[in-house]
């Protein structure tokens, strides 16, 4: 009896970092940016609860534009990362053997370990009109005058992709660790082309990893706040921005909140979707 | 396509070809960072007008280097505490979550493992305004309640640890886990046989079974708080971490000053992982 008791108070005393760690952090601070986004201001101090702030955003066409536009190129950066990692995983995981294949999967990792800040500077210093990019064309003599390549869509999108490329990479090169070449042989003696082999064997074969990774590359990429802010133009605004204007800037903490928590189910839908449709659960995809 | 497979040499010189593309992408921000560090210029952009240090060290008056330029050296001193004050937090409860998830079987276990996991699939900005939405409701109904004001849950430094813990702990729990797992839990009987109690078992076998993973987990804790934008940019008050500093550089187009700086990071998590890998490697071939 006393080591049960003695068993019991162990327990509590473990359980308790966790749930105050959750409840404090996590779950009551969602629970009251839910109220929040329920409350209306009508008068100094003076507040009514109902629907005001979410009808806002439906309203407003800025807001629920900033939304679709942040949710579609999400998606692109999510395609375009897969499509550019694929073949880098492909020649990690079938192409190279022992040393050579640790030193470009390493390299591929290595750019990951430094500050988001510090790659969207190299972006900046690559693509601004003043920039590397721009100087070294006007040496070789194919442009007369600077370019700007800075401050677009297009600039955006190529640091999201960059952001990304690590997340895409890792269970990609997991997923084709795991296949057999002999399968692929057989897939090429049964009389496949490439094109064949890699639709019928190698990509059904891959599927858990492109799935993991284009959850966590479309997560980040939705809530991604520097690279839009620092490499997108004027016209790129980005939903994140959109919280932090309401939040901070206009003090707005009602329809920041609202805007948050539609941020957060988008979100959280895609995940959900995403472990659904592959059939994942989220500790594995996460580990 | 395989190496062991007969394929078209053009092909494979297209396949290599696209590897080399891509690290060259993957590398060239990084590299023009680092180069433009030690241009002797005022602008991180070409001509390339020779090597200096100035940008490190010079004191002024045309030219202020890192060492001298006073809101980067405190904003470094404000990351280097925060990050302390996580990797300390963040492991800790790590520690006790991996215990209770791995040794113990509790009604809601399930349920509080997916809550865990949770933190991971919150976008960071909407982490922030969530925690500072909460902490400035309680602020608010203490100050009416007792009548003081406290400044702990006031946007500053102990909100952004907080915030930052918030999500990392779920990284250092799951670290922690993987090595408990692998733990062999007749070790830790042995010892009880030989007259430890259960706490002094914990403490001489498997807390420095432990070890590694809690060093591992510090050091990414430690790397991912100084790392941290999203989270911090909604709670930060007066004193700047390092990033939201570095963020308001180069919004507002600074020197290469803030290349030093990137540099700096750069050398500072090489370093840090490197020391991951070695211990890493030292543990492999100890076992």
């Amino acid at each position: 009896m006393n080591q049960r008791s003695g068993f019991r108070v162990g327990l509590f005393l473990l359980l308790a970092p966790g749930v105050l760690w959750l409840g404090l952090l996590i779950v009551l601070p969602h629970a009251e940016l839910f109220l929040v986004s329920l409350r209306e201001r009508v008068a100094p101090r003076v507040y009514e609860s109902g629907l005001t702030n979410y009808l806002e955003f439906f309203i407003e066409p800025l807001y629920w534009n900033t939304f679709l536009r942040t949710a579609t190129y999400s998606v692109m950066a999510t395609a375009l990362t897969l499509l550019i990692a694929f073949p880098v995983a492909y020649y990690i995981a079938k192409m190279l053997r022992g040393r050579p294949k640790n030193i470009l999967f390493l390299l591929c990792l290595l750019p990951f370990w430094v500050s988001e800040l510090v790659r969207a500077l190299g972006w900046i210093i690559l693509l601004r009109e003043t920039g590397v990019v721009s100087t070294f064309l006007q040496t070789l003599g194919l442009v007369d005058a600077p370019v700007e390549f800075l401050y677009n869509d297009a600039a955006m999108l190529v640091g999201l992709i960059y952001t990304s490329m690590l997340f895409m990479v890792i269970p990609l090169v997991g997923a084709l660790d795991t296949l057999d070449d002999s399968l692929i042989e057989a897939g090429y003696n049964l009389g496949g082309n490439g094109f064949v082999v890699l639709r019928e064997i190698v990509i059904p074969h891959a599927m858990p990893g492109i799935v993991s990774g284009c959850i966590v590359v479309f997560m980040l990429t939705l809530g991604n706040y520097v690279t839009p802010t620092l490499l997108g133009g004027k016209d790129s605004l980005w939903f994140t921005e959109q919280i932090y204007n309401q939040f901070i800037l206009r003090f707005n903490w009602e329809q920041g909140s609202a805007f948050g928590f539609l941020l957060l189910a988008l979100s959280s839908f895609i995940v959900w979707a995403g472990l659904k449709l592959s059939r994942q659960s989220l500790g594995k995809v996460m580990t | 396509m395989l190496p062991t497979l007969p394929q078209g040499k053009a092909a494979r010189a297209i396949y290599g070809a696209y590897i080399v593309g891509f690290l060259v992408y993957l590398f060239a921000p990084l590299v023009v960072v680092v180069a433009f560090a030690f241009n002797d210029s005022n602008f991180s952009s070409p001509p390339w007008n020779g090597f200096t240090f100035g940008w490190f060290v010079d004191s002024g008056p045309d030219r202020v280097g890192l060492l001298h330029n006073d809101p980067l050296t405190r904003s470094l001193a404000v990351s280097l505490q925060v990050a302390l004050g996580v990797a300390v937090l963040s492991v800790a409860v790590g520690t006790c979550n991996a215990f209770l998830f791995e040794r113990h079987k509790f009604p809601l276990r399930g349920l509080l493992y997916m809550m865990m996991l949770w933190p991971l699939v919150i976008p960071g900005v909407i982490l922030g305004i969530s925690i500072l939405a909460f902490s400035s409701t309680v602020a608010n109904s203490l100050e009416e309640l007792l009548n003081m004001d406290i400044d702990f849950l006031r946007p500053g430094l102990p909100l952004v640890i907080l915030g930052q813990f918030a999500f990392i702990t779920t990284i250092t729990t799951l670290v922690i886990s993987a090595r408990l797992r692998k733990f062999d839990p007749t070790l830790e009987e042995a010892a009880l046989n030989l007259g430890a109690s259960k706490m002094m078992a914990i403490a001489t076998v498997t807390l420095p079974y432990l070890l590694p993973a809690i060093i591992g987990a510090s050091v990414i804790a430690f790397l991912m708080s100084f790392e941290n934008f999203n989270t911090t940019l909604m709670l930060v008050g007066s004193d700047a971490p390092l990033t939201i500093q570095l963020y308001s550089m180069m919004r507002e187009g600074s020197t290469p000053v803030v290349n030093a700086v990137s540099v700096a990071l750069i050398g500072g998590s090489a370093l840090l992982v490197l020391a991951l890998i070695f211990t890493d490697r030292g543990e492999k071939k100890a076992r």
